[in-house]
């Protein structure tokens, strides 16, 4: 395992060491050991099955919700161990936003759907809420489009509107890392478009972390890559080294796509 | 299988299932329409001047002045009826000792029967009995009960070990008495005796009953119904719920819950009858939640008999939430209980209230279950906490006993059926508020 990456002017956000994921018995994610760097983007990359989904949803815990999920070894994030006995599943959760693979947004009014995070995590006043409120949609690039129609219920947004909106609620929380998970999979190549210009325009402010089926995206997109392959870390790097001069032949095999 | 058989199965298949649904329409007008009609016939009727005496000595309502004058008119009428009687008393008492022996009874029974036609002879002794005090209040009644007086019924067994049953007048009898001229005089001029008009009358729904349902409404019986059920329910749908919720996002599988669901579903097929000896044996006998019946052990009982389709219908509507919605708000930091309460109930709530009203519904027309925890055949209104521990008539309950029970089961048919229907429609209406409100609640769900 040669992947760890040289972070000499990157601080590591996140942590992976010996760090494995069992459903039941089987080991999903198999002793991985990376680095994910702190206000880039780390693109994660793997055919299906390969563990990428439940590495990015054991950043956050997500994985408690499936019976039979266990982690081993460590996985580090503010100098603690996410799985550790002394962390709030609920504060870690507002540390780390999640942006899911299909649009969820709840069935409430699209106000009350970006207000729901900041209202879990403390006590606002109403103009604090409606700041927070347009700061967040306005970096998800939806303030223009929904201004008018805050009150309306979510729900009736478009595909890519509504992965926006998602977004936004995300950001309202105002977490330092972001996990995505295959975010523009249920949209059309217009509203990818512009998912993928906000992840670059949010690159800097956050850490973010994108699953993707699409190599394409994780070139446009990401600083650094990790493919993961049938539950191991196969190659981690700069995007542009790993696209171009893969150390590794599984890796060159994937990307040129001769499998996958 | 050839295609012409294919098609052919294809088209007995739909020609069945249109037959079925034929089949349930029919029954189904065949089942409401007799209620309907009947039942209206509580609410609107030919009323006679004694309805509308009645509704002002028992209620209070109605033209005094007016009334007297169309009492006046109606006795009119009747003078020569009683006249008849009168000479005909005189008669009677000339008559050799054979033929008054023979003709007393008959006579008796004529009298009688006039006296349910048309109310107590005028300058005799008042009954006490209310029922005694009027004649016929509706004109479909007064019309049968012409046919008493006017006929004999009378067994014919000339060739037929059965017998058939013949109408004998009873006029002959009479033939060359005083009396003779009334059966002409009833038959001819009972519209001016009893003076119908078409009357309606709302207030059958709240009004008290007199006597026993001789006259009167239904309103203890409609307010005892709607305490049940809403009592019911508010004990039950709070549990219901949180079962529910703890069933669908708590519980862990194991052998504690299956055990567990599976006595939510044996409780569902438990016969209703059995449930009410348990809540005489248990809410009354055993913690003694009150003096005797009422209207708290009732609904008590009736919550445990519907809390497995409460419980049901929300495991349903919570199961029906899409995972991505609490995904998405555990992904935001929220914990299980603010999930539940913000995300999960609120996008459920349609199909909670849907199996809430169903089950409303089912709580109103309820009959073993109140027997003998809650109903008895008169009450009257209070206010509802005092309600709570007292006993109190049902409309189920109620309908069972006027239908069986009832010294005078024909003599109410028309508050039977008005009892019936006011059931039908009540639970009807529920059902429709259900569907208003689930139908708003889903438009502002889906926006």
């Amino acid at each position: 395992m040669d992947a760890e990456l040289n972070l000499v002017d990157n601080e590591a956000h996140v942590r992976a060491e010996e760090f494995s994921v069992f459903y039941g018995e089987h080991e999903a994610v198999r002793r991985i050991n990376m680095s994910i760097p702190a206000k880039q983007v780390s693109a994660i990359i793997g055919p299906s099955g390969c563990g990428k989904s439940t590495f990015l949803r054991a950043i956050n815990r997500m994985n408690d919700l499936i019976p039979g999920c266990h982690a081993r070894g460590r996985l580090i994030f503010d100098r603690r161990n996410i799985y550790g006995n002394d962390i709030d599943v609920a504060v870690l959760r507002g540390c780390i936003g999640m942006v899911f693979q299909k649009p969820n947004p709840f069935p409430k009014s699209i106000y009350d759907n970006v207000a729901y995070g900041p209202r879990l995590h403390g006590s606002y006043r109403k103009s604090d809420l409606d700041m927070i409120v347009e700061e967040s949609l306005t970096k998800a690039a939806l303030w223009d489009e929904v201004k008018d129609r805050l009150n309306k219920n979510a729900l009736g947004l478009s595909g890519g509107q509504a992965q926006r909106l998602c977004l936004a609620r995300a950001l309202a929380v105002k977490p330092e890392i972001l996990l995505m998970d295959e975010p523009t999979s249920a949209l059309d190549p217009k509203a990818t478009a512009r998912i993928e210009e906000l992840i670059v325009e949010l690159r800097g402010s956050y850490t973010i972390a994108i699953v993707t089926h699409n190599m394409q995206q994780a070139t446009r997109v990401s600083d650094v890559t990790a493919f993961f392959y049938e539950g191991d870390l196969v190659e981690f790097g700069k995007t542009d080294q790993l696209f171009t001069r893969p150390v590794e032949k599984r890796t060159e095999d994937y990307i040129t796509g001769r499998f996958g | 299988m050839r295609l012409s058989t294919r098609k052919l199965l294809d088209k007995s298949f739909t020609f069945c299932a249109v037959m079925a649904v034929v089949v349930l329409t029919a029954f189904l007008i065949f089942v409401l329409a007799p209620i309907f009609v009947r039942g209206c016939g509580a609410y609107v009727f030919r009323g006679t001047v004694e309805y509308r005496r009645m509704m002002l000595d028992q209620f209070g309502r109605g033209d005094e002045v007016a009334l007297a004058r169309e009492i006046a008119l109606a006795q009119t009428a009747r003078q020569p009826v009683y006249s008849a009687v009168t000479a005909f008393e005189a008669e009677l008492k000339q008559m050799p000792a054979a033929r008054r022996r023979e003709m007393r009874p008959l006579f008796k029974v004529v009298r009688e029967g006039l006296e349910l036609l048309l109310g107590p002879e005028p300058g005799k002794p008042l009954p006490t009995l209310p029922r005694m005090l009027y004649g016929q209040t509706r004109w479909d009644g007064a019309r049968r009960h012409l046919k008493h007086v006017l006929y004999e019924v009378q067994w014919d067994y000339s060739d037929d070990d059965d017998g058939v049953r013949v109408l004998a007048p009873r006029k002959p009898f009479f033939a060359g008495t005083a009396l003779e001229p009334i059966f002409d005089l009833l038959e001819n001029d009972l519209d001016r005796m009893l003076n119908p008009r078409l009357t309606f009358y709302g207030r059958f729904l709240t009004d008290k009953s007199v006597d026993a349902h001789f006259f009167g409404g239904i309103g203890p019986e409609v307010m005892g119904t709607i305490y049940l059920a809403l009592t019911a329910m508010l004990i039950a749908v709070p549990l219901g719920v949180v079962a529910a919720i703890y069933f669908q996002e708590y519980a862990e599988g194991g052998a504690v819950m299956t055990f567990l669901r599976s006595c939510v579903n044996t409780l569902a097929g438990v016969p209703s009858i059995v449930f009410g000896l348990f809540g005489l044996a248990f809410f009354i006998n055993t913690i003694k939640v009150s003096q005797g019946k009422s209207v708290l052990a009732g609904a008590l009982t009736l919550a445990l008999l519907v809390l497995p389709t409460v419980i049901r219908a929300s495991e349903e509507a919570i199961a029906a939430v899409p995972r991505a919605y609490k995904e998405g708000a555990l992904a935001l930091g929220a914990g299980q209980w603010r999930t539940v309460l913000t995300i999960i109930l609120p996008a459920a709530l349609p199909g909670i209230l849907t199996g809430v009203v169903i089950s409303m519904g089912r709580a109103a027309g309820e009959t073993a279950p109140i027997i003998f925890t809650a109903a008895v055949s008169v009450g009257k209104l209070s206010r509802p906490l005092k309600m709570l521990f007292r006993d109190t008539p049902a409309l189920s309950w109620n309908l069972y006993n006027i239908c069986t029970e009832h010294e005078a089961v024909d003599r109410i048919r028309h508050v039977q059926y008005g009892m019936a229907l006011t059931l039908v429609v009540l639970v009807l209406a529920l059902n429709l508020v259900a569907i208003l409100i689930r139908a708003r609640v889903s438009k502002r769900l889906k926006g």
